[in-house]
Formats: structure tokens, sequence, C-alpha cells
């Protein structure tokens, strides 16, 4: 794996440090794997979430179910709210940028969050171009709902992916269609030969490089996260069953009657995704869920899976 | 024993990274989250990974003491970045709450090379192991604060030591699995092979 055009300085051969390659980039998302990445709008909130066992925190403003409530444009959070998640937790903090908005990409590195989330959750800044995610030091997690949305995220630098789901609603179907869709393509790509991957990529509208990179691994080149509307543990354990290496559960927590309990209740079904006794045991009495909305009667400028392209 | 049973605790962390890597070192690799399965592997990687959700996890799911009397025991044992901090017998900069394994004589700071930005790849020589320095890829990565009698120090980065043996327990705080150079795992295999694998369960 080539190191990325923003790697600091120097040579790794003569012991003199590189940031910001590819493999520490990537390596970062390596190490969250089998984890709940949690959607926080306060310090208090982020302990919570560190305490019932989540790898990262996400720190944003307001969570999407209130986005939704609220309308407007939403854009990245206070600065100072942000630091306040930094310095009350250990365990890595994650942050949205709007999509384009590379302004605020660069506020958040500056701030030293530890991923990026250029997110469709956030009202969009540029209706035609994402942030060059290559030229920063902080990694990238990007949403897509096919693969080739995927591959051309990876292509501008992006370290991680998210299938998108539709967030805010409490609801796992958008999420389900997302991971189903980019595993099939995944498969389908499997099974041609090399003439086929050059009409392939013309068709996925992504490089052919990364394509025949996917065709080989039978997986994406970046690890593979689920998100947009995970409300239950077994919301999270259909996801990693489905072939997420894990979930971002965003109003599904901090949503519902009892948040501490149903976060770590979703984190151990998520390591024991494979075994219905342990979701069982962590699915009783956790009190209200979310209240969810039905995809279906959203109208179509609600719906942020749309955004980003 | 010709191959080795090594299990790779998969609670949470680069799991599959670590069973590609010692797969092959010619070792047989297989995934363990459960008292029955650690009962069955002749060694363990204990992976990187978010030291705080592993110990928790252990904790909930039974794991943490059977770890802790496979170490006694003598099971060989290697831990990389949060791996290695399971491994310390005490940790700064961790929770309150924050339980370890231990099985090192050795104080580990974490997240001590700094947050995601400050993550590296340095060459590193490592002692033990041939054919020029391996890869280090550090991230948000612990290092070793100071260590007891017993302790070998394996390799220094930057004047702070990153990887350590005390008998049969190996740990760096850099990612040999992610780097395709198996060298390490190989080191670590060949530890398993001398401890005398499956006799020792």
């Amino acid at each position: 794996m080539s190191s990325t055009p923003t790697s600091t300085s120097a040579n790794a051969s003569t012991g003199t440090p590189e940031t910001g390659t590819a493999r520490v980039k990537r390596g970062m998302a390596e190490q969250l794997k089998g984890g709940v990445i949690m959607d926080v709008v306060t310090p208090e909130q982020a302990k919570i979430a560190e305490d019932a066992g989540a790898v990262a925190v996400m720190a944003l403003e307001r969570v999407p179910a209130d986005i939704r409530k609220d309308g407007g444009v939403a854009r990245m959070s206070d600065p100072d709210m942000i630091e306040g998640i930094i310095g009350a937790v250990s365990i890595p903090v994650m942050a949205k940028s709007r999509i384009g908005h590379f302004v605020e990409a660069q506020v958040l590195q500056a701030l030293g969050v530890d991923y990026i989330d250029e997110s469709e959750v956030l009202t969009p800044a540029d209706e035609v171009n994402h942030s060059d995610k290559f030229a920063f030091t902080t990694p990238f997690v990007c949403g897509a709902t096919n693969l080739g949305e995927a591959l051309r995220r990876i292509a501008e630098g992006a370290a991680m992916i998210r299938s998108k789901g539709e967030a805010g609603t409490g609801n796992v179907v958008e999420a389900v269609r997302h991971l189903r869709q980019i595993k099939n393509e995944i498969g389908k790509l499997r099974a041609l030969d090399n003439h086929e991957l050059y009409a392939a990529a013309k068709e996925l509208r992504a490089p052919y490089e990364l394509v025949k990179e996917v065709a080989e691994l039978g997986k994406l080149p970046v690890v593979l996260f689920s998100a947009g509307g995970v409300a239950t543990p077994a919301d999270a354990a259909l996801m990693r069953q489905l072939g997420a290496e894990g979930v971002f559960v965003g109003s599904g927590i901090f949503k519902s009657g009892d948040p501490a309990k149903r976060a770590a209740a979703i984190v151990r079904a998520t390591t024991f995704f494979d075994d219905p006794k342990v979701i069982a045991d962590a699915s009783r009495n956790l009190g209200e869920a979310m209240v969810g909305i039905n995809c279906d009667t959203l109208p179509e400028s609600e719906r942020y899976a749309s955004r980003g392209w | 024993m010709s191959t080795p049973v090594i299990g790779v605790l998969a609670l949470q962390g680069d799991v599959r990274e670590h069973l590609v890597a010692l797969a092959a070192a010619d070792a047989q690799a297989r995934p363990v989250r459960r008292p029955e399965e650690l009962a069955e592997v002749d060694g363990l990687v204990i992976p990187g990974g978010e030291s705080t959700t592993m110990s928790k996890l252990a904790i909930i799911f039974g794991l943490l003491e059977p770890l802790r009397e496979r170490v006694r025991a003598g099971m060989p044992v290697y831990g990389t970045c949060a791996g290695m901090i399971m491994l310390a017998d005490k940790i700064l900069d961790g929770r309150d709450d924050q339980e370890t394994v231990g099985g090192i004589d050795m104080i580990v700071r974490r997240n001590a090379f700094g947050r995601q930005n400050e993550s590296f790849e340095a060459a590193v020589d490592f002692a033990g192991v041939e054919g020029g320095p391996v890869e280090g890829v550090f991230i948000r990565a612990p290092w070793v604060e100071s260590v007891g009698g017993d302790v070998e120090v394996l390799a220094s980065h930057d004047g702070h030591i990153v990887a350590v043996r005390q008998g049969n327990v190996l740990a760096t705080s850099f990612h040999p699995e992610l780097t395709g150079d198996h060298r390490v795992h190989e080191l670590f295999v060949e530890s398993v092979l001398r401890a005398g694998g499956a006799s020792q369960r």
C-alpha cells in the first residue's frame, strides 16, 4: 500500500517517523472492528458511552433524530463542545464535517479529533465535490449506499466506509438495504474475469484499480461498518451477521429510555453477534427503544442517504 | 507437536489480521471468545483494539480470570498495542476501573505516543528478529514506561521501550499484523513450539 501524498516527511527505513500514511489511517479503523461507535452530544454522554464499552464516540451537536425534528442547516459542532468531549474520555473521538466542507474538516483536524466523518447527516456544503481526503493527516470515514459510491469515497482518500442507512429513524431497513447492496455487488465482482472488470468499473463509476482490488480481496480495501437506524442489540447483531465489521449507533442510544443499559447491551450483542442466547440476554428489560420512523413515509427531501453521490 | 494451535482473543479489534499472520507463520489460528475456546489453544494473541472495551468485555464474558490462570501457568501470549496494555501488570492513563490480564512486570502508558494525528510508521530494530528492522506501525500507541528486572527489552523507538518479553509473554506497542511482515509472529510461534504446545494445556 503506498503512502498518501500528505505524509509529513521522511523515510521509514531511516527510522524517521512518518505520519498520516494510508497504513496508519486505515489501520486505525482496523482497531475499531467488532466494536460500537456511539453518537454523543455532551461530555456526560461520552462518559456513559465509554463506560458501556464503546470503541469510539462521535461528537456532534444534535443526534440525527433531533436534526430531523429541528430542521434547518446542520453544521459542524462547536469546537468547545468537541474539546469538552475529547477531554472527557480516553477512547477515540470522531466528529462530523459537512460533505465537501473541507474547511470544517481542517478545523476538526486542528482540534485533534481522531477521525472525521464527512457525513450526509449534516447539510451538504457542495453538491458536486466531496473533500479531498488525501490532504489531511486525520483519517476520514464516509457513508455509502452502494459499492460504486464506497469506491469513489476511497478514491478520494476515505480510510473507512460505513453503509449509510437512514440516520435518525430508529429503523434498520435502509441500513440492511445498503449493506446488502455493497456486499452483493462485491460478490458479483468476484465472479467476473479480468476482461469484464473494465466494464464493471465503468458501470460502478469507480477507478479500475480499486475495482480490481475488491474483486481480488472479496472485500473493500478498508474497514466497512454499518450505520443509520440501529436501535436494538438485535439490530446491531443483524448488521454484523450481514457482514458489517462493526456498527455506528446514533440516536438509538440517547433517544431511548435507559441509555447506559442499552449502550452496554448493544456492545455485548455486537461482540457475540452470532450467539442468539447472548443477544437474547442483552435484549432483556432495556426500557423504551427510540420511537422509530417508517422510511417509506419520509419525503425525498428528508432522506439523508440520497445526499452524496 | 508439529502445528501449534494459537488463538486470537476476538472480543474486539484487528483479529482477522492476526489470524492471517499466524497462519502465514505456520500456526493453526482460531478466534477465542469463550473460556472453553481458551482451554483449547496452545498460545494466544491479544490483538490491537480499544483496551478499555476489551477489558470490559473480558470481565462481562468471564474470560479475565481464565486468561490470568493460563498466563500464570505459562501459556505463551503475544499482545500488540491494546494487547500490550492488557499484558501489563500496571498501566498509566487508563480508566480507574480498567483491569488487565497482566503477565509482564512493566508499567505501560496508554496512548503515550499521542492521538491519531500523531500515529506514525517507523523502522524498528528488533532484538531476535533477523533480516533488518521491522516496519513499526504505531496507532495511538502505548509505550513501556518502566520494566522489572526479569523483563527483556527487545526494541525501543525515540528513547521509549516498544517491545518486551518476560518468559513466554511478548508485547509490542506497534502492529506487525498490519504490515505483511510476519517475522514477529514467527518468533512468537517458535516460542509456542518451544513451550511444548499441547502438553501444557
